[in-house]
């Protein structure tokens, strides 16, 4: 058996988000609930049918648990594994594998944050954190983390291929000009090369519109196998592949400042899915940062390496663009509270629907959903989906 | 430096900055430096990991500016420094202002007095 026989054997059945931006007054799990609740809806199933769970949060350690005990389920499969925020695109995979084996029958992936909202112990939160797991050879040297990581890429990107803060900024304003086609996102109002680059600087080349936002949001998607998914709802979007990398922790880990783990969970996803760049209708990567929609664009090969600044000019991932790229308008403007994989999945999957309203490509029938995980692209994975014509 | 020793690597790291003795590792088996500290090779799984002192040159692969207001101390820099031996580590170069330090600069070790920390100065256009 390989992976490639895992092709289209499963498919997203249901999906949904509640709380993106701001949901003053609730917490991560009352979140989470609710998008679960609204994804088990929309898949035309019971929360009884679920006996399968995969999901990951940054402030508790058996997390897993929390969920299965507040949703009251007795799941048959569990995946709690948190490789950062490209979790929950990483467990497209455990979860075909255990859908393929019978081991369960439908598996529901979900995530909440009130990252923004919830305010209180904020500070405190992200000490207990550096307390619990030290980065001893580099939090003497005060990196703001995760900023400091990804502009000593940028740094190095711009030093070693020419790009540019200009090119970095035409990532920002693309994912704004998506925002402003989706009503769901949190920042709407215009944004111009100009204002990117006359922003105020947080690490140096990045500067706070370089930066993801700070969000609420909670996020749910519902897996089952290809063949009950044809008799459910809505229509299927099959998972035709799933590959997942990680290569370092620290920056300081990490080979080559320009490449990302995305080199290889790409070429394992397109094996997989038997299709490549030129064949994606649309691209929801992970944008931490500007700087990680460029190294994706390279590291998937829509572009060679180090064309990922060039490639990003003139607004060509924007809307009316030759890519459509990060079409809710990514974690840069529409929601990012504290890890964004779901949520690049759910924009894929309502493409794919044809749910988009203003934003929707017409016709697309295949996507790639790209997560990053870590501080430093540390960790990377990739799902391409489609629907059952391209099936 | 014995290459066995009684503690844990990282340990035996800081009791050696703590003296103002900046080491690093070197494999007895596949003969490449290693860095950060550890129990056992990263390129070959050998645990025949040596002691020894490094040139404490090296070349700033990649540095940012942290922006910091100036009433909690102001802008800093911080930098990935390849080492002439070939690892790679995060410190910051010292004595010039963050913002003048690039990508590409010769800068040399220096063990700050106290606090046992590794920071870099740059050592002129002459390499």
């Amino acid at each position: 058996m390989s992976a490639r026989d895992l092709r289209g054997s499963v498919a997203i059945v249901g999906a949904a988000t509640t709380g993106c931006g701001e949901a003053p007054g609730y917490s991560d799990i009352e979140l989470l609930a609710r998008a679960a609740k609204a994804a088990v809806d929309d898949a035309g199933l019971t929360m009884r049918d679920i006996d399968g769970l995969c999901s990951a949060s940054l402030n508790a350690a058996m997390w897993p648990l929390n969920v299965v005990e507040y949703l009251k389920l007795r799941p048959r499969f569990v995946e709690g594994t948190n490789i950062g925020g490209a979790a929950f695109i990483a467990h497209l995979m455990p979860s075909m594998l255990a859908l393929n084996a019978g081991v369960c029958d439908a598996v529901l992936v979900c995530y909440g944050s009130t990252q923004r909202t919830a305010t209180f112990g904020r500070k405190e939160r992200g000490l207990a954190r550096n307390l619990l797991d030290p980065s001893p050879f580099e939090a003497p040297y005060e990196p703001m983390n995760p900023p400091s990581s990804y502009a000593l890429i940028a740094a190095r990107h711009m030093h070693q291929y020419g790009t540019t803060r200009r090119q970095l900024a035409e990532v920002a304003v693309a994912a704004r000009r998506w925002a402003q086609l989706n009503p769901e996102a949190f920042a709407r109002d215009p944004l111009t090369i100009d204002d990117v680059l006359k922003a105020r600087m947080i690490s140096d080349p990045l500067s706070v519109n370089d930066c993801c936002l700070v969000t609420d949001g909670a996020a749910a998607f519902v897996m089952v196998r290809a063949d009950r998914a044809r008799d459910l709802p809505k229509k299927p979007i099959y998972v035709l592949g799933s590959a997942t990398a990680v290569w370092h922790r620290q920056v300081s880990g990490m080979d080559d400042l320009t490449v990302t783990p995305s080199k290889e969970s790409g070429e394992r996803a397109f094996a997989m899915a038997e299709l490549g760049p030129k064949d994606m209708n649309v691209v929801q990567t992970y944008d931490a940062f500007t700087i990680n929609t460029i190294l994706a664009l390279e590291d998937l090969g829509f572009c060679n390496k180090g064309e990922g600044g060039p490639f990003v000019e003139n607004g060509a991932i924007a809307p009316g663009g030759r890519l459509p790229v990060n079409t809710n308008g990514g974690g840069l403007s529409c929601v990012h509270p504290n890890m964004y994989g779901a949520f690049a999945t759910i924009e894929a999957v309502r493409q794919l629907r044809g749910e988009c309203g203003e934003r929707q490509v017409k016709g697309a029938k295949t996507a790639l959903v790209n997560g990053n995980g870590g501080v430093a692209a540390s960790s990377q994975s990739t799902a391409i989906l489609a629907t059952g014509e391209a099936l | 430096m014995e290459s066995k020793t009684h503690t844990g690597a990282e340990a035996t790291y800081q009791a050696a900055l703590r003296e103002g003795r900046f080491m690093i590792q070197r494999c007895s088996d596949c003969e490449k430096h290693v860095f950060y500290p550890r129990e056992l090779c990263p390129h070959c799984a050998s645990l025949s990991l040596a002691w020894v002192q490094p040139a404490g040159t090296g070349t700033v692969y990649s540095t940012t500016t942290v922006r910091r207001k100036s009433d909690a101390g102001g802008d800093y820099d911080v930098s990935l420094v390849d080492l002439d031996e070939g690892v790679r580590m995060m410190s910051k170069v010292i004595g010039i202002p963050p913002n003048d330090v690039k990508i590409g600069m010769r800068v040399k070790a220096k063990v700050m007095d106290g606090t046992g920390l590794v920071v870099f100065e740059p050592i002129g256009d002459d390499r």
